[in-house]
């Protein structure tokens, strides 16, 4: 019995902790200067100095902010078109899209988004939105042409228009599924944006970088260190939204 | 009064449904049987044009079905879907105000009408209302989707094959709540079933299909003793006639003058009922009393015989 | 007769009427620096070829746009790309003043454009006609084989791309072998190190949801970090484990991104090994342990063949993700086609970028569709073989 109970409340106590550490380090990264400092060499700096780490951090978060939310909106207006009877005829060509498009390498769209854009961040927003549209498009494909069907008929029996199926039955019936691909989708954005520094957007990468430059190892280490934090609390979070949509209606969750 | 004339339906080459004429009088139930694949449900969804027709006309009342856009038309049509089809999603109380709410009905007259329909079916409002649909029993289910295709009171209740998934006792008491309600509202009810004996029982007249055509469409008493067809010979079940057609008669109708000793059957029994009871407990006669607890006379297992053979 | 359109059509005629009359076809630069001067199609070719290749752009756009039969929009898609191709050669030596070795020809936003919308339309007969696994890898043959004879015969040799190419040719080979040997090494790593540790997870479920989350949370660590973070141990072992420099470990270089490439690529070879192990029916595992085969049997022949296509499909998702995830490699000197990329952007040069992108995305698609059809073979015969 109190087993269970231990069992039970350490993940949600390991996620407290380290949201507490995350926030500590983001802005008091001082405190641990002890901690990083064997990783240097030289009397080099164990913090990152050339520039606010909370800053960075809340940079970076918003770079995949925008880029999630405006492919979320894109990828699921896309896959809600090709569900409908006018669009159905795009719905094979656009899985193989999607399947082509997953073949690209993330460093290989940003990079060709430049000539385009410019650097900075735009390149990177590019980058991230392509990139996280796939899983986004393909779950949500995967959620409105998997609904129970004697559901959505019943939807139909009961009087609702086309639209109203939509927004009453079809989307939240496929909630945790598209929720799932934008759970994919933020961590693969988390990771890639820090590839974003090397067309100079201003994202966690910048840290890693500068490490990798001045082989000062305390540097990748804390950039690295804050973005899987950040994805593994951000993971944790999505999913569990998910289970919470997933298991009001009654789906088994994996 | 739903009036279905010369409807047709074919999916390419297939004739699914074949030129069903019936016409449904108002406040009556109808029940549609035939072997699985025979068209019974897609008769049925044409009549809310969840499926068009290829050829034919159904009108409601004396007005054409297509007359209004078909979302419209679903909305004054109750449609208790095979397999229920609740919305996972949305509790038991939501589920059920989905067409009033559809129809635009005031917060509060669709809190009362589900209380209502949730307390005739005894799921307790308070308990069961936030609940959500697979936290209930199958059978809990079951009711739900019927009371969902019954909320917006309307004229016209679409059934397939409401009851099969429950228990015999469980349905037993569906099918009574079912003939209350119809005789309270005044519903007219298509209902799809396989079971001969539920069709018996619950049919104002009977529908037989088979392969798409519409063979045989009476009152009850008439399939049992003229089929139409040895397929609807078969499908009635020949060893079982004489059961199903006292099935039909209640006590009430079979009292003979006279007493009998022993437990009293109450006069709205069926008569299949009391011949049962008269055989099982070997007595010639049994004493029958009316709802207020009267002596009314006697049945005997001869006056039943003789009702239990073909009628001229 | 009533004309009819083609929805898809409808879109692609749309963006060839805009690539073809709005947008440049090619760009030509003074140098390979200097910002470039857009050139339409009729004046980046030679007086016949212009309107001959708009005439070919605007037919097949029409066989597009109305309700055509398969076959024919088969074929224009095919003649559109393949005088696309041909055509932006000419451009290339027709743009180039005699004798410059500077001047680079580039092809601009409107080839791509027409690229992209003959691209999909090729790509939309194909997936309607439903090819088999086989008949999938023929066309990859076929099209590799015809971008192959390009690149031989010449052609394209005055595009920038290629000059990019002809001035490291050397390079781009080492690069290039580099890239396959850390993808496809690490690959074999990750799956000869993965299935045991899968099979492992499979059988003692303790371990199981401990693994595959240390696993997880690998994935989350950013790759270019993943790959500094390395560096420092693999330095340690190189100076410290004797014989280890001798095999080729260092600090910085090609180990440590094959490490990291290697732990990346543990995630999916395991968990797709214990699903695919999970869904072996029970009723062929009892049938197998009934007819008293050992363990050992019972893994090769029932669950091993059965879990094979699951397993399979980790394996294509590794392989992709490794051929992209390897041009970081870059950055902490590992090489690949990366150390293109990377000098392109740096530079802003981006056909040189091009000259390291387009390898890899060629590379990663190539794998797709093999493994595909792979993976589509295996699971059919399994399929075959249990009676419905
Ligand atoms: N959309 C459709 N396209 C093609 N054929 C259909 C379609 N819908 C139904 N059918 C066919 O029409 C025939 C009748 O189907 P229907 O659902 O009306 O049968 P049913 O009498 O309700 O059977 P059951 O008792 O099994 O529910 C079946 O053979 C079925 O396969
Ligand atoms: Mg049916």
């Amino acid at each position: 019995m109190k087993e269970a109970g231990v069992k039970a409340w350490l993940p949600s106590l390991l996620r407290l902790v380290l949201v507490v550490l995350l926030i500590a380090f983001v802005t008091n990264p001082g405190w641990f200067e002890p901690l990083l400092k064997p990783l240097t060499e030289n009397n080099a700096p164990a913090i990152y100095n050339q520039g606010s780490l909370l800053t960075l951090t809340l940079l970076h978060l918003r770079t995949v902010l925008i880029a999630t939310v405006a492919a979320t909106i894109v990828a699921v207006a896309l896959a809600i078109l090709v569900t409908r009877p006018a669009g159905v005829e795009f719905l094979p060509l656009s899985r193989s899209l999607v399947n082509i498009g997953q073949t690209f390498p993330p460093v290989a769209v940003l990079a060709l988004a430049v000539p385009a854009v410019g650097f900075g961040e735009k390149p990177t927003l590019i980058a991230l939105f392509l990139y996280g549209l796939l899983p986004i498009f393909e779950n949500a494909l995967t959620g409105l042409t998997t609904l129970p069907a004697n559901v959505v008929e019943a939807a139909r029996g009961a009087g609702m228009t086309g639209w109203q199926r939509l927004v009453k039955i079809e989307l939240p019936l496929s909630a945790p599924i598209i929720l799932g691909g934008i759970r994919l989708s933020v961590v693969i954005s988390l990771a890639t944006a820090t590839i974003g520094s090397t067309v100079a957007a201003r994202t966690l990468g910048e840290v890693i970088i500068a490490g990798l430059l001045s082989n000062n190892l305390a540097f990748v280490l804390q950039g690295g260190l804050i973005v899987a934090a950040l994805a593994v609390l951000i993971y944790d979070g999505l999913s569990a939204i998910e289970r919470y949509t997933a298991r009001r209606m009654g789906q088994e969750t994996a | 009064m739903i009036e279905i004339e010369g409807i047709t339906k074919r999916y390419d080459a297939t004739t699914v449904v074949d030129d069903v004429s019936m016409l449904i009088e108002p406040r009556t139930i109808a029940v549609i049987v035939g072997t699985s694949g025979s068209g019974k449900t897609t008769l049925l969804r044409m009549i809310n044009r969840l499926v068009e027709p290829t050829s034919g006309v159904i009108r409601l009342d004396g007005a054409d079905n297509r007359s209004l856009p078909g979302y419209q038309l679903r909305r004054s049509i109750g449609y208790a879907i095979q397999g229920h089809g609740l919305f996972p999603h949305r509790t038991v109380a939501q589920n059920i105000g989905t067409v009033p709410v559809l129809l635009g009905w005031e917060a509060a007259r669709i809190k009362r009408r589900v209380d209502e329909l949730m307390t005739l079916y005894q799921l307790d409002p308070q308990a069961f209302g936030p609940r959500y649909p697979h936290e209930l029993s199958g059978g809990q289910q079951q009711r739900v989707g019927v009371a969902r295709a019954l909320a917006a009171e309307p004229n016209v209740l679409l059934m397939d094959e409401p009851f099969g998934a429950l228990d015999p006792i469980i349905r037993n008491k569906a099918q009574e709540d079912l003939l209350a309600i119809q005789k309270r509202f005044g519903t007219t009810i298509i209902l799809v079933t396989h079971d001969m004996e539920e069709a018996v029982h619950m049919g104002d007249k009977i529908a037989v299909m088979d392969a798409g055509k519409l063979v045989q469409y009476a009152k009850p008493a008439e399939i049992l003793a003229k089929p139409a067809s040895a397929f609807v010979e078969t499908l009635v079940g020949a060893s079982e006639k004489p059961f199903r057609l006292l099935s039909l008669g209640r006590v009430r109708d079979a009292v003979e003058t006279g007493a009998a000793e022993g437990e009293a059957i109450p006069d709205d029994a069926s008569q299949r009922d009391a011949l049962a009871e008269l055989l099982w407990s070997g007595r010639p006669a049994l004493p029958v009393k009316g709802a207020d607890g009267r002596p009314l006379g006697r049945v005997t297992v001869d006056g039943l015989v003789k009702r239990a053979a073909r009628p001229a | 007769m009533t004309i009819r359109f083609d929805k898809l059509g409808v879109v692609i005629a749309a963006i060839v009427s805009y690539a073809a009359f709005a947008a440049p076809f090619a760009t030509f630069r003074a140098n390979r620096i200097v910002p470039g001067e857009a050139r339409s199609i009729l004046d980046a070719l030679p007086a016949a070829a212009g309107p001959l290749l708009l005439a070919i752009v605007v037919g097949a756009a029409l066989i597009a746009l109305l309700k055509t039969p398969l076959i024919l929009r088969l074929a224009a898609s095919v003649v559109a790309l393949a005088a696309l191709a041909l055509l932006i050669g000419v451009s290339g030596s027709f743009l180039t003043p005699e004798g410059n070795t500077f001047a680079r020809i580039s092809p601009a936003s409107g080839f791509w454009l027409l690229i992209f919308a003959f691209t999909l339309l090729l790509a939309d007969v194909l997936t309607r006609l439903n090819l088999s696994p086989w008949a999938r890898v023929g066309v990859l043959v076929v099209a590799a084989a015809a971008i192959g004879l390009l690149l031989v015969s010449g052609s394209w040799n005055s595009l920038s791309i290629l000059k990019e190419y002809a001035n490291r040719a050397d390079s781009f080979w080492a690069e290039g072998s580099k890239h396959v040997t850390l993808a496809l090494g690490s690959l074999a790593a990750a799956v000869i190190s993965g299935l045991p540790l899968g099979i492992l997870c499979h059988r003692v479920e303790k371990l199981r949801a401990g693994v595959l989350n240390v696993l997880n949370i690998i994935q989350t660590i950013p790759s270019i970090a993943l790959f500094g973070l390395l560096i420092a141990p693999l330095g340690w072992v190189a100076t410290h484990v004797p014989g280890a420099a001798a095999l080729g470990i260092r600090g910085i270089g090609t180990a440590p991104a094959f490490v990291a490439l290697f732990l990346y690529s543990l995630l999916p070879v395991v968990a797709n090994t214990v699903v695919g192990l999970a869904g072996v029916p029970r009723a062929a595992n009892d049938a197998a342990r009934g007819m008293g085969m050992t363990d050992r049997q019972r893994l090769f022949g029932v669950e091993f063949p059965l879990a094979f296509p699951v397993i399979l499909t980790g394996i294509r998702i590794v392989l992709v993700q490794n051929i992209g995830l390897a041009t970081i490699a870059a950055l902490i000197g590992g090489g690949g086609f990366g150390v293109f990329v990377f000098q392109g952007v740096g530079q802003t040069a981006m056909d040189l970028v091009l000259l390291g992108a387009v390898p890899t995305v060629a590379m990663a698609f190539a794998a797709a569709i093999i493994l595909d059809a792979v993976i589509e073979m295996t699971s059919t015969r399994r399929r075959e073989a249990q009676p419905a």
